[in-house]
């Protein structure tokens, strides 16, 4: 919390947080909903654990199983690792690049309550007649066929969270491109910002098909259409390409912000420029492309035929050159530096091999008759979490750990850090290695239970004890989280000492205005260049003025409630409740008349003067 | 050195091998204990796709390690700043070229065995071995029907194959999307509701029989709560013996089937009055789209696909079906409550009759 905020009351410091369109402060609810949506989903990564703990066991029911799934797996990428990771862009993004919000901060504001509204509505199923139990893909004919509301909670609730997304992602490459400090040139920017631009690129071209996908669902449930129903002329295998062209491409939004992550950290901690800048400059780039051509490897099983097939395992297989050239990267940053094993650096070199495993699996994956044994067992689970678990989630750690003194002005205690790090370290690996053995050994996924002959009870059990060690980690983390909050020791600004981007230019927390003066940008690190030159602090590249800042708004919290409400009127639409087109239409009204008011009101901001700013300086000391 | 040691080294070393041992998982259900043509090779692709990537696990391991050990910070360094390099075009070369080699060894085999397991020209039209066995499978939510089309027979739940031949599957799914995979014999194909898929599958007699001669099947997508209850089994058997089960199953069609005794009698009584016939074929030859063909339920070896073949089971599953298989099509189709301990007997009597075999 900003020094500012503490001196309110609750019910100011809400209003702060609803209104706000500073980037920092989005950032930090980013964190806080994506981190409690974490959790959510962890617990229901603890009852499959619990439930497929023992052979035969019935701790949950097969259909509360099937909802437990899909929620884990829905929740853990569009409501957690997502928002996690947008926090984390949003928070940086702009201090790296020398920014003093990102372009449009309103819309901002918008993608996150956008974000946060769609996941309560999705969360809400499980209190108002079942979640979806079709799983996280929610491939077509399962869903058509499925009772009850479940998938119309899915549908809808994702609609309005990845419009949310989808405009977080134009923003930032927006922000990217117009907003970069004088001298901040692209092949200046540091690699999480590199990753940042790269995977809202991908935001902005993967998530379309994805809204495509579930308006045409979402018209087959509510409104009779038919157009995955084989019988009437529909077809289900488009929901599959539909889906894939969005997920797969997901996978890189994750995990390139991740590679970013580990960059930063790398670099900090080896006291060394990243190795081959432009090479990992062009390996993120190059994912980026080629994760558009592979979605049909999740569909190897489908029955696309030997060409399609054939012409997807070797596309696939290249994405394991340039993921390889940032493996050896990241080594050779390491090798002849001088490591230092804080917090996040054990992430970091953790995270090698963790994600090589998963990359190493990937390659074996997209060898398409082999996949024929692999697609849909337990082999893919293991690979997948290897990915995201070895590669996001201890990215969303070591960021956490690595900002949390820029972002709150505090540092995480480093031993209760290290702490975590072991126990979710070896609960990770205890949990899904031998995953691997168990799809090989016949094991299909998304099974509810197994029998007792099939001699899969001694991995289940390793697996499950696993997950226990992994939920210490986290329970472990929130302590600190909260311990550091009533007494962490403050941090300065270069928090870590070995600081080479601009993030760590400026005060810890920042002021509201990021910088006072825009800073000159004289090479990559520039921070760095600067201390190598004796100098303190970043040359400014402007005399000190006016700082123009926009107004905060409760419309975009307006906006995103009319939607939530809407949705609820389009959910009980085919029940032919009376009340769901005036619902329909109430929420319709309160979008777009918030969507007017914006429209028509103007808004022109306000002014920092100089002689505050030049105050400030006394009381903070804020450089720059 | 001390002497336990080289006794610690060896338990270490037998207790690793038995871990690989076990790691092989039941032959009847494992992909990793291969039973014929295209299973092995999706084995060998697997071995050496994994040894591949050991070399690259290898080489990376090496250099994470030295990095970590020689390069962390020491007493002393607290100041040092490191040379700041570049990048180094020798090495980057090295790393691109490199895997692009190992790639390229994985990828020709892949190519062709992808085009080798889709190679179907015998079952189709105009390039139809008339020798060919091709079985129809359609499967539904929770059970799996076997039609064999050129002799007019239909089973479920257990698939009777010949061995050391190959043979061709037609699938599709009658509701939602299934995939058929037999782990032991090869890799999967989904059942789609839109169209067909074909491919081809061999079922190798020794090791079959070392795998105890029945293979389990699976249901390997999605599909509703008893998603993971729906198993089958395969039953590879020598040609021969497969000739005679389909002249059995043949004849079996114009033949009245008549009950054994008279509680098999008052169990075929209960199984009209109770509706069961409306949805069950008891004739070989029938298919019916609701509900498994029980024609030869009696040479079946499992109740539900799940639980053991004896009486009791069987009576447990038509006593409550539900708590068996979760969200089955027959619960409820009938008065389950209303069946006494005499009727279930009845009936599994009646049914366990119903056979082709001697």
């Amino acid at each position: 919390m900003s020094t500012v905020a503490q001196k309110k009351g609750f019910g100011a410091t809400l209003w702060d947080y609803l209104t706000t369109v500073d980037h920092k402060k989005i950032a930090k609810l980013y964190l806080i909903a994506g981190g409690f949506f974490f959790l959510l989903g962890g617990i229901e990564a603890l009852i499959i654990r619990i439930q497929l703990a023992v052979p035969d066991n019935n701790f949950v029911t097969a259909g509360f199983f099937n909802e437990i799934i899909t929620m884990h797996g829905t929740t853990m990428i569009f409501l957690a690792a997502m928002p996690l990771l947008l926090g984390f862009m949003n928070a940086v993004m702009p201090l790296q690049i020398g920014a003093r919000d990102v372009a449009f901060p309103f819309v901002n504001a918008l993608g996150f309550w956008l974000f946060f509204f769609g996941g309560v509505f999705l969360n809400l199923s499980w209190f108002m007649g079942g979640a979806p139990d079709a799983g996280w893909t929610s491939y077509a004919s399962l869903a058509l066929h499925s009772e009850g509301h479940g998938i119309d909670f899915y549908v809808l609730g994702l609609q309005i969270s990845g419009i949310g997304t989808l405009i977080g992602g134009i923003n930032f490459l927006a922000t990217i491109i117009t907003m970069r400090a004088p001298g901040m040139t692209y092949m200046r920017m540091p690699l999480f910002t590199w990753t940042t631009f790269v995977a809202s690129a991908l935001i902005l071209f993967a998530f379309p098909p994805l809204t495509v996908g579930l308006l045409l669902m979402m018209f087959d449930r509510i409104f009779g259409t038919a157009f995955f129903v084989p019988s009437m002329g529909g077809n289900t295998i488009i929901w599959e390409h539909l889906f894939w062209i969005f997920g797969h491409p997901e996978v890189y939004i994750l995990i390139l912000p991740a590679f970013g992550i580990f960059s930063e950290i790398f670099a900090t901690f080896s006291r060394k420029r990243l190795f081959g800048y432009s090479s990992m400059v062009f390996a993120t780039v190059l994912i980026g492309f080629l994760g558009f051509m592979v979605w049909a490897h999740h569909m190897f099983t489908t029955g696309l035929g030997p060409i399609a097939n054939a012409i997807f395992a070797v596309a696939t297989m290249a994405i394991a050159v340039p993921t390889g050239i940032k493996i050896f990267n990241w080594l050779f940053t390491m090798w002849g530096g001088s490591l230092k094993f804080t917090t996040p650096m054990l992430y970091a070199a953790a995270f090698i091999p963790s994600f090589i495993m998963g990359g190493v699996t990937g390659v074996m994956l997209a060898s398409a008759p082999a996949d024929y044994q692999y697609h849909d067992s337990y082999f893919v689970v293991a690979h997948f979490h290897y990915v995201i678990v070895g590669g996001v989630v201890l990215a969303v750690f070591a960021g956490a750990h690595y900002w949390w003194p820029k972002m709150f002005g505090k540092m995480l205690n480093d031993t209760l850090g290290k702490v975590t790090f072991w126990l979710f370290l070896i609960g990770f690996h205890l949990t899904f290695f031998i995953q691997h053995f168990l799809g090989l050994m016949g094991m299909p996924r998304r099974v509810f239970t197994f029998l007792p002959n099939h001699g899969w009870e001694l991995g289940n059990l390793i697996s499950s004890i696993g997950a226990i060690f992994m939920a210490l980690g986290v329970i472990v983390l929130l302590y600190n989280v909260v311990i550091t909050s009533i007494k962490g020791e403050k941090a300065s600004a270069d928090a870590w000492g070995d600081g080479r981007t601009l993030e760590w230019a400026i005060a810890s927390p920042p002021p509201e205005y990021n910088f006072k003066q825009l800073p000159l940008i004289r090479g990559l690190d520039p921070l760095w260049v600067e201390k190598m030159q004796g100098k303190k602090e970043m040359t400014p590249a402007e005399p000190l003025g006016d700082i123009h800042m926009p107004n905060r708004s409760i419309l975009p919290f307006i906006i995103s409630l009319g939607l939530f409400i809407a949705a609820f009127g389009f959910l009980h639409h085919p029940d032919g409740a009376s009340w769901s087109v005036p619902v329909m239409i109430i929420g319709g009204i309160i979008t777009f008349g918030a969507m007017f008011l914006r429209s028509i009101i103007d808004d022109h901001g306000y002014h920092i003067h100089k002689a505050d700013l030049m105050d400030d300086d006394d009381k903070k000391g804020v450089e720059a | 050195m001390k002497k336990w040691l080289p006794k610690v080294r060896l338990f270490t070393l037998f207790s690793f091998m038995a871990l690989l041992l076990a790691g092989c998982g039941e032959p009847f259900v494992s992909a990793l204990s291969p039973a014929g043509e295209v299973a092995k090779m999706q084995y060998d692709l697997m071995i050496l796709a994994t040894l591949i990537m050991v070399i690259v696990i290898a080489v990376v391991t090496i250099i994470f390690v030295i990095a970590l050990v020689k390069f962390r910070r020491r007493k002393g360094d607290e100041n040092k700043i490191p040379k700041q390099v570049e990048g180094n075009h020798t090495l980057e070369i090295i790393w691109t070229v490199i895997p692009i080699l190992l790639l390229l060894v994985l990828a020709v085999p892949t190519v062709s065995a992808t085009f080798e397991l889709a190679d179907v020209k015998a079952m189709e039209e105009g390039t139809r071995d008339e020798d060919a066995v091709v079985v129809k499978v359609t499967a539904n939510l929770y059970w799996w029907e076997f039609e064999y089309p050129d002799h007019g027979i239909v089973t479920a739940q257990e698939l009777v194959v010949p061995t050391d031949e190959k043979v061709y599957f037609e699938l599709i799914s009658s509701d939602v999307k299934h995939s058929f995979w037999i782990p032991a014999a090869g890799g999967k194909l989904d059942t789609n509701t839109d169209n067909t898929n074909k491919f081809w599958l061999e079922f190798n007699s020794k090791s079959t029989d070392e795998a105890g001669g029945l293979l389990y099947g699976k249901c390997a997508e999605l599909c509703g709560p008893s998603h993971a209850l729906m198993d089958f089994k395969v039953k590879p058997v020598p040609r021969a013996e497969f000739d005679q089960w389909i002249d059995k199953m043949v004849v079996a069609k114009d033949a009245e089937h008549v009950p054994a005794n008279d509680v098999a009698k008052a169990g075929e009584e209960l199984f009209s009055a109770n509706g069961c016939i409306s949805c069950h074929a008891i004739n070989p030859g029938e298919k019916r789209p609701t509900a498994p063909s029980l024609a030869n339920f009696g040479d079946r070896s499992s109740i539900a696909g799940k639980l053991e073949y004896n009486k009791e089971n069987l009576k447990n599953w038509l006593k409550d079906p539900e708590s068996i298989k979760p969200g089955n099509n027959m619960t409820g189709t009938y008065d389950n409550k209303g069946l006494s301990d005499q009727d279930l007997d009845a009936l599994a009597e009646y049914l366990m009759g119903l056979s082709v075999e001697d």
